[in-house]
């Protein structure tokens, strides 16, 4: 399957040739050319996803294939980056994943950034972003993995910057880049070690002999935890950075200052799940590290808990789908931290989590390209300039009622499915952990039918302005094409193609389990349809009997605060203010005192040389006097 | 007479040309000329090197020849060149050549500058084509005297007084330096034939292991102070935010790497038992360079200051990288030459552009300079990119290489300090991410702003031809990874 590296040099052209000519083309062109390149990844995407699982299974897994694979840079014999295609059910699903709803936000943003300064630039980073998105799931080892985590992380900072004389966005640029900067710096140091005991980067075989890192790192600890079990941890910590566990999801938040179609795209669809997609791809190694997954599962449950929760009270719609994300993600996590060994029983939550990414990505990326089209109705993100809008706008309703509904978790819609399978592998391991997520699982309907009943129901703000209308084809094409994939995608026997050990697993539904949630999903959607169907004082009462909570909840329980006094009064007051001080008067005052002395001294010295003989003579007088006196006083 | 020797006879046939030009139309016209020249000379040189390679021949140093210049001490005017050495000419002809067009319209007294422009530059390749240790140290010289002068005449600020820090300071490593040599010198050889040839001193492996202990220190601190090695980095800050574009180009770009490249062609290959030895002191002045140098750019409000001690952190990983040595972590040091000096190049040119059109350089006072000057914001972008270790530009490639390098080290110790050398990486995003947000970003600041205009063609050539050096090592650095490692093996060999 060579031809698959089309789906990598085709971006990148794209982006070479919307960057380089930029304003030379219209702006028409630009959208047009970056959207065909698009198509044809697509096109590829499915050709090579289809011919992928259609080969025949091999002791009824199917073989991962690599396309291709080129040495890029040897660092040692058997250290070198490759880059190259490796092509097994989760990168061919990511693939899936990635182009669709690539393309869709490719489509939309023809109508949703029409007019904007800067539209070819748009074009050209989401070319760039989809080409390293590409890159990174079809990694054939953990360097390439990272050039290409690097890379997204680029594209991302410049998109999330792109209305760059906003002082909002290019903070929140500066902030998203920086903090999974040092997530990955995480990431590198875990690379580092895991490569120094393997002897190797390629995933193939780091996960063929997932037990060397074991017997290779025996008897090394530190600080009581084996050494694999840091290397795999830092790693993890990278994976946090990109899919924004507590706590280092600050930056999510804020990313919602780009352009929402980016929004859906990266921040919400695709780069943010790289880091379950990384802890997947290495999951066989996790598997000899209990103590990691552990770990993984309790920050998983962790920010589940903590999203959910900011985003029941947050009033700026974006946000609210920002902090449902990280929630969503950490769903991911926990299926991964409870899923063990290659069993299918045991690794039910390998194929949870794959099956929620997936779901997940179409209807999320459904819930903010919806969201985008209210802000470009009613152009604003705040809540209270919403309300009524079922009627002006029908189809962006409709569909975002279909995602609300998925991602609550009611059937038929995809996110049922995933969820269950999620709930029932944490039901499996632990009864806690279980319970604390399905009580995420009610909030999460709760929260999304606030969000929900404030735009579409509760009472109409005055609209006289300006009447709010339905969003144009572009844009709500995109629209009903998710909306149909939200429908449909339960029903895909994901288990047959992807499952933690390749074996075919037949999904079925744990019937409590499953009862449990629907119970649980639609207590959540009417206390929400309760408080915010019409305009009434019971949200605001209800906010006012727990103000302490709402009000820590609303500013994010005061994370970002800490963030700020942490790098500014301890990181910046106290540590590079005090080098750079003792820099210019120690050091460098060390140096100016030399030079000082000298000339000093040298001040004192020249009236020697004053150049009168007299004074020559009389000195010379009376050092022979002196020598002649101690010369005589010697002998 | 041996092709290299055009190297230094070009700039030679340079400045005649340069004294009899009447007009700045011909001071141009023979700057353009003679540095393009001198490009397609290294390029030559690089593409003969490697047919000869390809050809099979193994000689350590290629294109040797030597001529006896002063017999009492047995001096030689010795050239030749390895793979380390053709890629340092490639990238100091690259930015003289972008030099050239940075200082287009440079006042007063253009003829002049030209002139003490090319001089240095004479200095700096003929260092790299020198296997004499006095010829070396003579090109050295050459090469910080002009310095004093265009630091001096053509700089802005506290010129006087950074020129003199600057030349003094490298003055007082010269003189270590120039002890160390001496020394070498006098325990050269066994039996008395005493020698300045490099290989020569190698071959005969006669320095005893006590005046090692001596000497190395001498000569790694000496080229040290030019590799702005931490405490003896204070030059580098005001040196730098003084001097006029191209000097400041040349000067972070080539003239700091002469520093690390004397390093290991002396200090380490020629005395590998102290070199096993002694590391570990340097490696914890070096690494502490690495996050000192970062940690003070972060405050720092000068556009030059802050590439300043950017390039203190950046060349401390040189020398950290070449600490380790072993053959991966030096040749990433040697990528990291490379990619410094072709970045630092473009930062420092891009610099001096918006610094020509908004006359300051302070941070606080500009703002929003995408919308008015795209071009040479986007460069800016590019060269931030490439600092903070963007995929595809150079400064990944070099630094992990050094990383897994470095890493790739038996000793725990030597793991412990990369692993403080990477969280570099996070301190130069935030310094470079703080000052594209401030400068090119947000609103514009000053309303006279509006007024400038963008890039002009020489400047546009200047900076893109730095971009493509920055962009071709960054995407292709596989074979010129390989070049620089089989360069080191002969001095990998001596350490074990």
């Amino acid at each position: 399957m060579e031809y698959t590296v089309i789906i990598l040099l085709l971006p990148m052209a794209m982006f070479l040739l919307l960057g380089l000519l930029d304003s030379k083309l219209s702006p028409r062109m630009a959208g047009i050319l970056g959207t065909l390149g698009m198509i044809v990844c697509t096109a590829v995407a499915y050709t090579t996803a289809y011919q992928y699982f259609t080969q025949p299974r091999i002791d009824g897994e199917f073989p991962p294939v690599t396309a291709i694979n080129i040495e890029w840079l040897r660092f040692t014999d058997f250290l070198h980056i490759d880059l190259g295609i490796y092509l097994d059910p989760i990168s061919v699903m990511m693939l899936v994943v990635i182009t669709t709803v690539s393309l869709m936000v490719h489509i939309y943003s023809l109508g949703y950034m029409h007019g904007e300064i800067g539209f070819q630039r748009y074009y050209a980073f989401l070319s760039l972003f989809s080409m390293s998105m590409l890159g990174l799931v079809v990694a054939t080892n953990i360097f390439q993995m990272y050039i290409f985590w690097e890379l997204v992380g680029v594209s991302s900072y410049l998109l999330i910057g792109f209305y760059y004389t906003k002082p909002e966005a290019v903070s929140a640029s500066k902030k998203a880049f920086i903090v999974t900067r040092f997530a990955d710096l995480g990431f590198l140091i875990g690379i580092l070690i895991l490569s120094f005991y393997t002897k190797t980067f390629d995933f193939a075989t780091l996960t063929a002999a997932p037990g060397t890192i074991i017997t290779e790192t025996a008897g090394a600890s530190f600080l009581g935890c084996s050494v694999a079990a840091w290397a795999l941890a830092l790693i993890f910590m990278g994976g946090a950075g990109k899919s924004a566990m507590f706590p280092l999801h600050i930056w999510l938040p804020d990313a919602m200052e780009g352009p929402t179609p980016v929004s859906a795209l990266i921040h919400a669809a695709t780069m943010v799940v790289a880091g379950v997609y990384l802890v997947a791809r290495l999951f066989p190694l996790f598997c000899v590290t209990p103590e990691v997954l552990d770990f993984i599962t309790v920050v998983g449950a962790v920010t589940a808990l903590y999203a959910a929760i900011v985003a029941c009270v947050q009033s700026d719609i974006k946000r609210v789908l920002a902090f449902s994300t990280i929630s969503q993600i950490a769903f991911m996590m926990v299926a991964l931290g409870v899923a063990r060994d290659t069993d299918l029983h045991a690794g039910l939550g390998y194929m949870a989590s794959m099956f929620h990414l997936f779901t997940h990505a179409m209807f999320k990326a459904l819930l903010f390209l919806g969201a985008g089209a209210i802000i470009h109705a009613v152009h604003s993100n705040e809540m209270t300039a919403m309300g009524g809008l079922r009627k002006y706008m029908p189809i962006t309703h409709i569909t975002f009622l279909i995602a609300c509904l998925a991602i609550a978790g009611i059937p038929p819609f995809s996110g049922f499915f995933s969820k269950d399978e999620i709930l029932t592998a944490v039901m499996n391991k632990s009864l806690f952990w279980g319970i604390w997520m399905t009580v995420v699982a009610g909030l999460t309907a709760f929260y999304m039918f606030r969000l929900y009943y404030r735009i579409f129901w509760w009472n109409k703000p005055d609209y006289s302005h300006h009447t709010p209308h339905e969003a144009p084809l572009t844009m709500t094409i995109p629209l009903i094409i998710l909306a149909a994939i939200t429908c449909v995608a339960g029903f895909i026997p994901f288990g047959e193609f992807v499952s933690v050990n390749g074996q075919p697993y037949h999904i079925h539904l744990d019937p409590t389990v499953a009862t449990t949630s629907i119970i649980i999903a639609l207590i959540g959607i009417s206390l929400a349809t309760w408080l915010f169907l019409k305009e009434n004082k019971k949200p605001g009462a209800m906010a006012d009997s727990m103000r302490t909570l709402y009000t820590a909840a609303y500013h994010r329980f005061y994370i970002d605060e800490i963030y700020q006094f942490v790098t500014h009064k301890i990181i910046f007051a106290l540590i590079c203010r005090p080098i750079a001080w003792f820099d210019r008067h120690i050091i460098d005052g060390t140096m100016n005192m030399l030079a000082n002395v000298t000339q000093g001294v040298s001040a004192r010295i020249k009236g020697l040389q004053s150049g009168y003989i007299q004074s020559y003579a009389w000195i010379f007088l009376a050092g022979a006097l002196v020598i002649a006196i101690i010369t005589m006083c010697c002998f | 007479m041996n092709f290299l020797s055009l190297f230094v006879l070009i700039p030679l046939l340079m400045m005649v040309g340069l004294a009899i030009a009447r007009s700045m139309k011909q001071i141009r016209t023979v700057a353009v000329v003679g540095s393009t020249l001198q490009l397609g000379l290294a390029i030559y040189t690089l593409i003969k090197f490697l047919m000869e390679r390809a050809a099979g021949n193994t000689e350590e140093m290629l294109f040797q020849a030597s001529t006896m210049w002063y017999e009492p001490l047995n001096i030689h005017y010795a050239v030749g060149v390895d793979g380390i050495s053709v890629t340092m000419l490639l990238l100091s002809a690259i930015i003289v050549f972008a030099g050239v067009f940075a200082s287009w319209k440079i006042e007063p007294l253009s003829k002049e500058f030209f002139l003490w422009l090319i001089l240095l530059s004479i200095g700096v390749f003929g260092f790299f084509i020198s296997i004499d240790l006095f010829t070396m140290f003579m090109f050295y010289e050459v090469a910080l005297i002009p310095m004093y002068l265009l630091i001096g005449i053509w700089g802005s600020g506290k010129k006087n007084y950074s020129a003199m820090k600057l030349t003094l300071m490298l003055m007082g490593g010269s003189a270590l330096l120039m002890l160390g040599i001496i020394g070498i010198y006098y325990h050269s050889s066994a039996d008395g034939n005493y020698t300045m040839n490099l290989l020569e001193i190698a071959r005969n492996n006669a320095i005893p292991e006590n005046w090692q202990y001596f000497l190395f220190p001498l000569t790694f601190v000496g080229f040290g102070v030019l590799g702005a090695m931490f405490p003896f980095h204070t030059w580098s800050p005001d040196g730098h935010a003084s001097a006029p574009t191209a000097v400041s180009m040349l000067h972070a770009g080539v003239l700091m790497k002469l520093g690390g490249y004397g390093c290991f062609r002396v200090a380490i290959y020629l005395m590998p038992f102290a070199a096993n030895e002694l590391s570990w002191i340097f490696l914890i002045l070096t690494g502490i360079s690495v996050v000192y140098g970062a940690f003070s750019a972060c405050v720092q409000t000068d556009l030059k200051y802050i590439n300043a001690y950017s390039s203190v952190s950046h060349c401390g990983l040189v020398l950290f990288a070449i600490l380790m040595l072993n053959n991966t972590a030096m040749t990433g040091a040697v990528m990291q030459m490379l990619s410094h000096g072709l970045m630092t190049a473009l930062f420092f040119a891009l610099i001096g552009m918006i610094y020509g059109r908004t006359h300051t350089r302070d941070i606080r006072e500009m703002g929003g300079l995408m919308k008015i000057m795209p071009f040479l914001s986007v460069c800016y972008v590019i060269a931030g990119l490439a600092s903070l270790g963007l995929p595809g530009l150079s400064g990944f490639v070099a630094e992990m290489t050094i990383f897994v390098g470095s890493f790739q080290h038996s000793d725990m110790f030597h793991r412990v300090f990369t692993i403080i050398a990477c969280c570099s990486i996070v301190i130069t995003a935030v310094y470079i991410l703080r000052v594209v947000g401030k400068l090119l970003y947000g609103k514009v600041q000053n309303e006279h702003h509006r007024e400038l205009t963008d890039a002009t063609w020489w400047e546009r050539l200047s900076a893109v031809t730095l971009i493509i050096g920055v962009a071709g090592l960054g995407l292709f650095p596989g074979w010129i990874s390989q070049l620089i490692s089989n360069s080191l093996n002969v001095i990998i060999e001596r350490l074990s």
